[in-house]
């Protein structure tokens, strides 16, 4: 195991390289989305926006899925599929939550007058926060065939590569939200 | 837990079974011509797709220049292809700014970005790193078809009733985002930006794919300073796309949202028709941050890689080492980063603050420094070279040529104080035409001369390729340079008509040049494409496995190689891909091991 480790170390996995490079593409689209909401923040009848705490939740919720997957990769590893079937179907379940909360949050804005009409932080709310989701949603809908074919899949390699590259994905978008949380809470009050 | 060698011996073994086999395994023609998963057979759908757009995009600028070169003249003939877009055989506003844009968007985008990158990175990173395929044969696969479903629907949208997008190729709100605004800025601009992110999915694909690939797929003995330059150039290009046009992407879903959903991202205070519209605190500025901080980049992605055939090319046919390889990685990688600092200068005049733009002024002209660098060092490779003037190397030179004039005309255009005169003139037509559109185009004429033998194994007819070459070569400093003095002259772009300028009446037979001119060199275009699709299936047949005595892996597989490559190991590589007239031999390639007495790299 020790030989297999510092082979790996030498070098990565192609697909867990091109993850890596989309990562650094998609923070450039959430850079420039903040960025524009930085620079529009500065004009005249902005209206500053606070977070729902519905929002709270969803982030603890994330939180405990991104937990749940790494130990879901260990299980893997340790070739403990049982284990592993559990705890991936735990964070499919936990990113659903996390996706209905983040609607309840949107509705509850809405509920508030926070709408597309006239212009302020809400409306950024939406874009950003709407694509974060559809990431979440893209992680979950790969994560849900990799929770199906947990139980049909007859894998002669064991190889945890796509395992690694889902739980490192599931990883950033959970820690593209703390970044938007914080951003939204520090930024978007004033 | 070795994954890299299962999937070497793996594709090894699919490689070896699938020459053995080919009597009673053939693949079926779908999976081997269409929804193929060989890189080769990808980057020649890129190159095919690339073709039928240039024809279109080209079309449409000998369009616009027959308004632009005869306005007094009526061709019945438009009006019987285009109907009322044409009405009394004269092109009407609606068309005209119809026409630039498509022009615009499909030229920049869909030509000289997926047409020439897609091309070559496709074929060349495998083939010339060593590699048997790309880090994901499958994500290269629907890079290719997000590209086709892009072309589709931008295609779709020449066709549809009330025109295709017409705000010009920058799609600046307020007025691409107002339906009101025109017919231009109804279904037509949904599909531009539909098609749009449509592509930067596509691209987004692809430069991943090209990155991983470059830097973990290599074969033994190629380090990074031992890859060939068209290899490292297509690396800068996958790194300045894969950051760059995710922010467009922003960009563009701000701009779905404020033409669908009535928010204000972008506009402020509008009347229209005489309609006060409810939108307020937008800003218009912030499109063109967001457009311009992928668009600058967008120029290098469509240049670096010209930039990088070119040298490969240039040193093989002068049959010389190329001058400077440390010297022109470095200039790519201030180029790369560069390209990323200076977008503001496409916004001098929007009431930029004029202590910001002296910045922007300062880093746009330090990007004169590598460039200079790259130009010297291609001059340099010429000097005293036994040159072979193949259509490839005349290209290659003609790309030095344009890249020199049209470089320095971008002086010009980055001083701040200068861009408020020249500042959407016919100079700045001139200047971008000349240095990215025409250079580019001759990088990828460099290319599809050059590596033809290597994706169909046979030549493309040399006297049409000489032919093509000289015409274009005059007929593009004909076109373009008489461009900057009308510009330095005061004359706007996208104007339809100018005839309401007194000032203006002079240049109205240059003009008249231009359009005669442009149609000669696109007739010529059309000639080469005609050589392309001939020599496919009746030019000349390659006999020789490396038929210009290059030293690249490339050359090391079958005259026409399958999937997988090379058909037993892939070669092991010992030296620097230039050793051109070195220890008194003609070249030396990458594959033979260093002598005992030579000097090492």
């Amino acid at each position: 195991m020790e030989i297999v480790g510092k082979q790996e170390k030498q070098k990565m996995h192609p697909h867990k390289f091109t993850l890596w490079v989309a990562i650094g593409s998609l923070v450039m689209m959430f850079a420039g989305l903040t960025s524009a909401f930085i620079v529009k923040s500065n004009q005249v009848n902005w209206k500053p926006v606070s977070l729902p705490r519905v929002f709270w939740v969803s982030t603890g919720i994330i939180l405990l899925s991104s937990l749940a997957i790494q130990v879901a990769l260990r299980s893997f590893k340790d070739r403990e599929m049982n284990r592993y079937r559990l705890l991936t179907g735990i964070t499919v379940l936990l990113g659903a939550a996390f996706l209905i909360c983040q609607w309840m949050g949107f509705r509850e804005l809405w509920a508030q007058q926070v709408t597309f009409k006239g212009a302020g932080g809400g409306q950024f709310l939406y874009v950003i926060f709407g694509l974060h989701a559809l990431h979440v949603l893209g992680g979950l809908i790969a994560l849900f065939i990799m929770f199906i074919k947990g139980f049909f899949g007859k894998t002669k390699l064991y190889s945890s590569v796509p395992v690694e590259v889902a739980a490192t994905y599931w990883h950033f978008v959970d820690a593209l939200w703390i970044y938007l949380l914080v951003f939204f809470l520090v930024i978007g009050k004033n | 837990m070795s994954e890299a060698i299962n999937i070497h011996s793996g594709a090894a073994v699919h490689a070896v079974h699938h020459d053995n086999g080919h009597g009673h395994h053939e693949q079926s023609f779908i999976s081997k011509y269409i929804f193929s998963m060989d890189h080769k057979t990808i980057g020649k759908q890129f190159l095919i797709t690339g073709i039928v757009w240039a024809i279109i995009g080209g079309l449409f600028s000998v369009l616009f220049r027959l308004q632009l070169g005869f306005p007094d003249q009526s061709f019945p003939i438009l009006e019987t292809f285009f109907g009322h877009w044409a009405k009394g055989g004269q092109i009407q506003p609606e068309f005209y700014y119809g026409l630039v844009t498509i022009h615009g968007t499909v030229l920049v985008f869909f030509v000289l970005t997926a047409g020439l990158s897609g091309t070559f990175a496709n074929l060349l990173i495998p083939l010339q790193i060593g590699a048997r395929d790309m880090a994901s044969p499958f994500l290269n696969m629907l890079s290719y078809w997000f590209f086709f479903i892009a072309s589709i629907i931008m295609l779709s949208s020449i066709f549809v009733h009330t025109g295709p997008a017409s705000g010009g190729w920058t799609m600046y709100p307020p007025l691409s985002a107002l339906r009101q605004a025109g017919d231009g800025q109804k279904i037509g601009t949904d599909l531009w930006l539909i098609a749009m992110a449509l592509f930067i999915v596509s691209s987004l694909l692809g430069g991943l794919n090209y990155i991983s690939t470059i830097l973990n797929m290599r074969t033994k003995g190629m380090s990074m300073t031992r890859l060939p330059l068209p290899v490292w150039a297509m690396f800068f290009t996958a790194v300045l796309g894969v950051l760059s046009f995710p922010v467009l992407l922003s960009g563009a879903i701000l701009l779905i949202f404020d033409r669908n959903l009535g928010t204000s991202f972008y506009l402020s205070d509008i009347v229209i028709n005489g309609e006060i519209l409810p939108n307020e605190g937008g800003s218009a500025i912030l499109y063109q941050h967001l457009f311009w901080f992928l668009g600058h980049p967008e120029v290098y992605i469509i240049l670096l890689p010209a930039m990088g055939m070119v040298s490969e090319i240039l040193s093989v046919n002068a049959r010389k080492p190329i001058f400077g390889y440390m010297a022109m990685l470095g200039s790519m990688f201030s180029i790369a980063i560069l390209a990323f600092l200076v977008w503001a200068h496409h916004m001098f005049v929007t009431g930029l603050n004029p202590f910001l733009g002296s910045v922007f002024v300062l880093l746009t002209l330090l990007i004169a420094v590598p460039s200079a660098i790259k130009v010297f060092n291609w001059l340099t490779t010429l000097w005293r070279g036994n040159i072979r003037f193949t259509p490839a190397a005349l290209f290659a030179i003609g790309f030095v040529s344009l890249f020199i004039s049209g470089g320095l005309t971008g002086i010009f255009l980055g001083n701040s104080t200068i861009d408020i005169h020249l500042h959407d003139t016919m100079f700045v037509v001139a200047h971008f035409h000349i240095v990215m559109g025409v250079a580019s185009f001759f990088g990828m004429f460099a290319g599809v001369y050059h590596w033809f033998p290597k994706m169909f194994g046979r030549y493309l007819n040399n006297t049409l390729g000489y032919l093509h070459f000289w015409v274009t070569m005059v007929g593009a400093y004909l076109i373009f340079w008489p461009m900057h003095y009308q510009g330095l002259a005061g004359m706007p772009r996208r104007y339809l008509d100018k005839r309401g300028w007194v000032s203006f009446n002079q240049f109205a037979d240059l003009d008249k040049m231009i359009t005669v001119v442009s149609i000669i060199v696109f007739a010529v275009q059309l000639m080469f494409v005609f050589n392309f699709f001939y020599s496919i299936f009746k030019g000349r047949k390659v006999t020789s496995q490396n038929p210009w005595g290059a030293n690249t892996l490339e050359w090391t597989t079958k005259i026409t190689p399958g999937h997988g490559n090379w058909d037993g190991e892939i070669p092991e590589v010992h030296r620097w891909p230039y050793d051109y007239a070195k220890d008194g031999r003609e070249f030396i390639p990458q594959t033979e091991p260093v002598g005992a007495n030579e000097s090492k790299h």
